[in-house]
């Protein structure tokens, strides 16, 4: 069984011995990222603090390597596994420098005085997460993204075989989220730097980690591959989103649809129709769009947003019946929005729909501002 | 860049260090040469290295009195700094100190009770049954504070409570003495005001071995200590075995300030303000630079506060305390200020 680095056997976590997470089976090789993703406190800080031994465990067993976490000391471990809290770190008077250079604590002697290449490991460290020129600030008065960077330059140059961080990628903006998770990516496949992390941006989660943990309720809810585990409505479960939706594939956020009497018969296509349906869900006027190729981008966003799509198969011309369809829905609409779709021989029939509203007199606006 | 901004630290070490031992000096010196008869340093020096000298009143004054008093302010006045230091680190608060968590009150109190008790029944006591009650009487209202601490989060709320449990100590120590007879009053009453006038080379002897021992732990612990000014949490990941290191703190910062309150009586703000004065003239909150300064600093700013206790108003003697508060609050006060403007540190 232990071809695996970073283990855990049945383990129970929680506070004051009452548990709070049951039977967490975790099997990590080197070099594999694991994601943590659930709701907020359903626990997953509670379990990343056990696996550190910071909480005391309840039941089961961590192994680390061959090793079961339980017997080591507390300087045997610090070797090994490095960490990234969310805690905040109260200092006085410490630059930046300083505070990496805590990461070399368990390699340096009696009175913690630092050899030359413990040294050049702090800098290669502020060189990793492009924090070199932060060295000589005060870490009281650096932002709240670059603190984060520091305290992962602290774990790193601690050199450890597994790293933990808790929501790592808070405070942090876009750029700099794709740079934190670009390093962490690296360690793990170029170092072999096993990485188990809890994370708030599921669509990150997926395009990250090998192994995502899903935790919610008394037992992990699910723990698989990010093809399992986004594969299905796990996540919309997960999460309980009623109020709206979550595209796995695009791993965006849809606000729910606008329901009622559709108003407006949306004519898109090709990309064509994303601005719009977004703009009239955001007005709240309920719309019916189509015909829309199952291939087509604007499909994906029209079936989260629109009262009634009206699709076609991939890759086929747009068959009459699917027309006549679509002629009914248009039909019971009061205008049309048209993107400026081009037609051609695949979507000819929505050209078809176009011009029968055309000689029905509805009202064509060409934005939805016109509506 | 980066050379330069080390240096510049490197050198402002270097600079504290020497700036704080010639102040240690002149002190020393200022010390032993004023008082009610002014002796010349000469006289001094011939008094101290001449082991042929004769035995002058002067030579008594110096051997007997001044010497034994000096030298037990300087020991005691590091041992109080580290102390407050080391309580500072513990609860993540620049304004701990043992006077103010009223851990010098517990140790009045029970030295107090052990005073009037030992009077009664053997006549003296020893130095060393002094520290002891002097210790448990700290570790009693460490208690009180430790578990009060749980149940608070901020830094206010923490020094009220200290503050308290030191009013029901000195009330505790009052009631005491209201039950003494009149001879161990005066006895008591001196010494519960603070003061080193009672120093001895006995006392001091004692008072040294214990004050040196343990700094000299605290010192050898700096590595750890520095881990634990990053959090609990981070510390643990840095190998320190938190539960230990915990105790040790508690146990250490209670014995030193028990054995400065046993011999010289609770002394206010010796405790916060001189580990603070130490960072900020170090600028680095590093514990291997901070602990042997801050000694340094601790005992030349006790020295030169019993200077002016003994001096000041000659013949009357000042409590100690009444000087290190006017020189110590309003360290404290400037500090509870900038930290109420700096949101990032509270």
């Amino acid at each position: 069984m232990n071809d695996y680095y970073f283990s855990s056997k049945e383990l129970t976590v929680g506070y004051q011995g009452i548990p709070l997470i049951k039977n967490i089976n975790i099997k990590l090789k080197k070099g594999e990222i694991l994601t943590l993703i659930g709701p907020n406190g359903s626990g997953k800080s509670t379990i990343l603090k056990s696996l550190t031994k910071h909480l005391e465990k309840l039941q089961g067993t961590v192994f680390i390597g061959k090793n079961d976490m339980a017997a080591l000391t507390f300087k045997e471990i610090s070797r090994q596994l490095a960490v990234v809290l969310t805690d905040r770190i109260k200092v006085d008077l410490m630059t930046c420098w300083d505070l990496v250079e805590t990461g070399r604590y368990p390699y340096t002697g009696y009175l913690g005085r630092l050899t030359e290449t413990d040294k050049e490991k702090v800098a290669n460290a502020l060189k990793k997460v492009h924090a070199w020129d932060l060295k000589d600030k005060n870490f009281n008065e650096i932002s709240d993204g670059q603190r984060q960077r520091i305290l992962l330059a602290r774990a790193i140059c601690q050199e450890p075989e597994i790293i933990i961080l808790d929501e790592p990628t808070s405070f942090l903006d876009v750029r700099h989220k794709l740079e934190l998770l670009k390093i962490l990516k690296d360690m793990a496949k170029i170092d072999q730097i096993t990485v188990i992390m809890s994370l708030h941006e599921i669509d990150l989660a997926q395009k990250i980690a090998d192994k995502i943990m899903c935790v919610k309720g008394e037992t992990i809810y699910n723990y698989g591959s990010p093809e399992e585990i986004f594969s299905s409505d796990i996540i919309q479960e997960l999460y309980e989103i009623d109020k709206g939706s979550y595209n796995v594939n695009f791993g965006s956020v849809e606000l729910n649809k606008s329901i009622g009497e559709p108003e407006v018969f949306v004519i898109a296509g090709d990309g064509t129709g994303i601005a719009h349906f977004r703009e009239l869900q955001r007005r709240e006027i309920p719309f019916c769009t189509g015909v829309l190729h199952q291939n087509d981008i604007d499909y994906q966003i029209a079936k989260a947003l629109a009262v009634k799509v009206i699709k076609s198969p991939s890759f086929n011309k747009i068959s009459n019946e699917i027309y006549l369809e679509a002629k009914e829905v248009l039909h019971g609409c009061k205008k049309i929005l048209y993107t400026g779709v081009e037609f051609a021989e695949m979507n000819d029939k929505n050209k078809a729909l176009l011009d029968v509203a055309r000689r029905l007199n509805m009202p064509i606006c060409y934005s939805v501002d016109e509506i | 860049m980066k050379i330069k901004a080390k240096w510049m630290a490197y050198v402002r070490y270097q600079v504290v260090f020497v700036v704080l031992i010639i102040l240690f000096c002149c002190v020393v010196v200022a010390n032993i040469n004023s008082g009610s008869v002014a002796i010349s340093v000469p006289e001094i020096l011939d008094i101290i290295f001449n082991k042929n000298a004769l035995i002058t009143s002067n030579y008594n004054i110096l051997w007997k009195i001044r010497l034994p008093r000096l030298m037990t302010a300087a020991v005691l006045g590091g041992g109080l700094s580290i102390s407050g230091f080391l309580l500072q680190t513990f609860f993540r608060n620049p304004i701990a100190g043992p006077y103010v968590l009223g851990i010098s009150s517990g140790a009045k109190m029970t030295v107090a009770f052990a005073m009037i008790i030992a009077t009664k029944y053997h006549g003296t006591f020893t130095s060393l049954e002094l520290v002891l009650a002097a210790f448990v009487g700290s570790l009693v209202s460490m208690f009180f504070v430790l578990t009060i601490s749980k149940r608070v989060q901020s830094i206010s709320m923490l020094l009220v409570a200290g503050i308290m449990i030191g009013y029901i100590c000195s009330a505790f120590t009052d009631f005491f003495i209201a039950f003494a007879n009149e001879y161990q009053v005066t006895n008591i009453y001196t010494w519960a005001l603070g003061s080193f006038s009672g120093a001895s080379w006995t006392s001091f002897k004692f008072a040294a071995t214990i004050i040196f021992t343990v700094s000299g732990i605290v010192f050898l612990l700096s590595k750890p200590i520095g881990a634990y000014l990053l959090g609990e949490s981070y510390a643990q990941s840095l190998g320190v075995n938190i539960k230990w290191f915990r105790i040790a703190l508690i146990l250490f910062s209670s014995l030193l300030s028990a054995t400065v309150t046993a011999f010289a009586g609770p002394i206010s703000f010796i405790g916060i303000a001189v580990p603070h004065m130490t960072k900020m003239l170090l600028k680095t909150t590093k514990p291997i630079l901070v602990i042997p300064a801050a000694f340094i600093c601790g005992s030349t700013f006790c020295m030169f506060c019993d200077l002016i206790a003994r001096t000041a108003f000659s013949p009357t003697e000042l409590s100690i305390s009444t000087v290190t508060a006017v020189f110590g609050a309003p360290i404290v006060i400037s500090l509870m200020l900038k930290r109420q403007s700096n949101p990032n540190n509270t």
